[in-house]
């Protein structure tokens, strides 16, 4: 039920997920940020169960900062990729972590790069990808409508579009959605799509916060 | 007269080794005074715990909720302990007082919830010695919520919520023994909790007072008891506020129904009256 999906464009790269958290029919919070900014130019949008999302998430974090701490240069977002892809790889046959990833960054040799990484430590680079239920609705969409170099607002017109088909067809969809945005100034909350909730717009498709 | 000397000191009550025979001191096999550990008879030695209480089916037979508002968190619970159909009591203590200015609530499995609530106070004492100052209430709910996640999988069966007021004001966290921690404005746990959380959404304000706060709890916990068979007994309501946590009432489930539904007196369609009397 928790769709994460992620696009790149011409020097950024876009991460988007639902925000409910959800138990079995009871929907505790519609406001959950599941992006989390690992740090001033990374974004991680994970999906999965509760307690291996938020404890994978910090102790990828927390190992980033640590790294910049003693080495003084943060981590590429292409050396991030690969260290949590090991993380998840290494504890794989012994306890494993059900969380599905999406990896974006912005470096200034290499760009936007955006890296799918799932719960049994595949690692892919790729353009445009998705998670989660809402990912059969969204890659083909993606898959029509993206070009490379796009400019934010195509992205994010992208992304507002699988959002739309996501509330049209899933059975139970989820009602809100957070987008964020990495590119050269940094990593920060682009919008968000709430129909539901304290916060909900009257008009209820958009509301800009960026 | 002889001085009697008290041995008991040196008695050892797991190996005993045998006095040197020549070969060596060796530990005697079957001493009657070793205590030993009778080991579950099963197959899976590690995964036993966790079919334990799948067998007990713990159903977090019970409602509990809290919110935050302008004045500070309210928190109620009911206080009906059942065992599948059985009641086991309708006096159980859901809301646990951590410390004095936090509230844990209990769902799940009583004894889980109150061993690591009374574990998690003590850990909030020490941070409190070691740092000079009181620990955040989002602090404590990840330090809760990091020891349940490294006992994922063995059983533990914990749906509670920590409230409590620290320097940042109110604070409301849900953390539960699959290693959920969610920060909310507002939370219901329990069987009861979907009932309650039909007339909580509804009833709902950022701005009330303390009265229409409890109230609103008190009204959500009731509705519950009335159609949840798991829950029952009393509601109890209590407030954090910024100089700590006070019990508002405690009432009986039973007397708040008629209290919200008063008897109304049917009107009479038809006067029965004696058939005259045929006394010749």
């Amino acid at each position: 039920m928790e769709c994460v999906m992620g696009v790149v464009g011409r020097d950024f790269a876009v991460v988007a997920a639902d925000t409910s958290a959800v138990q079995s029919i009871l929907v505790h919070k519609t406001d959950e940020d599941k992006v989390m900014v690992l740090d001033s130019h990374k974004l991680m949008g994970a999906s999965g169960e509760p307690g291996d999302r938020v404890q994978f998430t910090e102790y990828i974090q927390k190992n980033l900062h640590l790294y910049q701490f003693r080495n003084t240069i943060p981590l590429s977002t292409a050396a991030t990729a690969n260290f949590t892809r090991g993380e998840l790889a290494t504890a794989l046959r012994k306890n494993p972590y059900m969380v599905n990833v999406i990896l974006g960054g912005y470096d200034k040799d290499a760009g936007a790069s955006l890296y799918y990484i799932d719960y049994i430590a595949t690692l892919h680079k790729i353009d445009k990808g998705a998670f989660g239920y809402g990912s059969y609705f969204c890659l083909s969409l993606m898959d029509k409508l993206y070009h490379p170099d796009m400019t934010v607002e195509e992205a994010v017109d992208l992304i507002d579009k699988c959002i739309k088909e996501i509330r049209l067809r899933l059975v139970v969809a989820p009602q809100n959605f957070v987008i964020k945005i990495v590119d050269k100034n940094g990593a920060r909350e682009y919008a968000r799509r709430d129909l539901v909730g304290d916060n909900a717009s009257v008009d209820a498709a958009t509301t800009v916060t960026a | 007269m002889a001085m009697k000397v008290d041995m008991s000191a040196l008695e050892t009550n797991f190996s005993i080794p045998c006095l040197d025979d020549g070969d060596g001191m060796h530990l005697s096999a079957d001493s009657p005074d070793v205590p030993s550990m009778v080991l579950p008879t099963c197959a899976d030695f590690d995964g036993f715990q966790a079919a334990t209480k799948d067998m007990v089916k713990n159903k977090r037979g019970t409602t509990t909720l809290a919110f935050i508002f302008d004045k500070g968190v309210i928190v109620a619970a009911d206080s009906r302990a059942s065992m599948g159909g059985y009641i086991s009591s309708q006096t159980v203590r859901k809301i646990i007082e951590i410390n004095p200015y936090m509230l844990g609530t209990m769902a799940g499995g009583a004894a889980d919830c109150q061993f690591w609530h009374r574990n998690l106070g003590n850990k909030c004492r020490l941070h409190e010695l070691s740092n000079k100052r009181r620990i955040s209430i989002a602090g404590a709910s990840k330090l809760l919520a990091n020891i349940l996640y490294s006992y994922r999988g063995m059983g533990l069966s914990i749906g509670t919520m920590i409230a409590g007021f620290d320097e940042k004001g109110p604070g409301l966290y849900y953390v539960d023994s699959e290693g959920a921690r969610l920060v909310g404005n507002r939370f219901s746990v329990g069987s009861g909790s979907l009932y309650a959380y039909g007339i909580l959404d509804e009833g709902y304000r950022f701005n009330m007072s303390v009265e229409e706060a409890a109230e609103l709890a008190r009204r959500a916990i009731y509705g519950a008891t009335f159609r949840d068979a798991a829950s029952g007994g009393c509601v109890s309501v209590y407030h954090v506020g910024p100089d700590g946590w006070k019990k508002l009432s405690g009432d009986d489930v039973g007397e708040l129904h008629y209290h919200y539904y008063p008897v109304q007196k049917t009107p009479v369609e038809q006067e029965m009256t004696d058939a005259p009397s045929t006394s010749a």
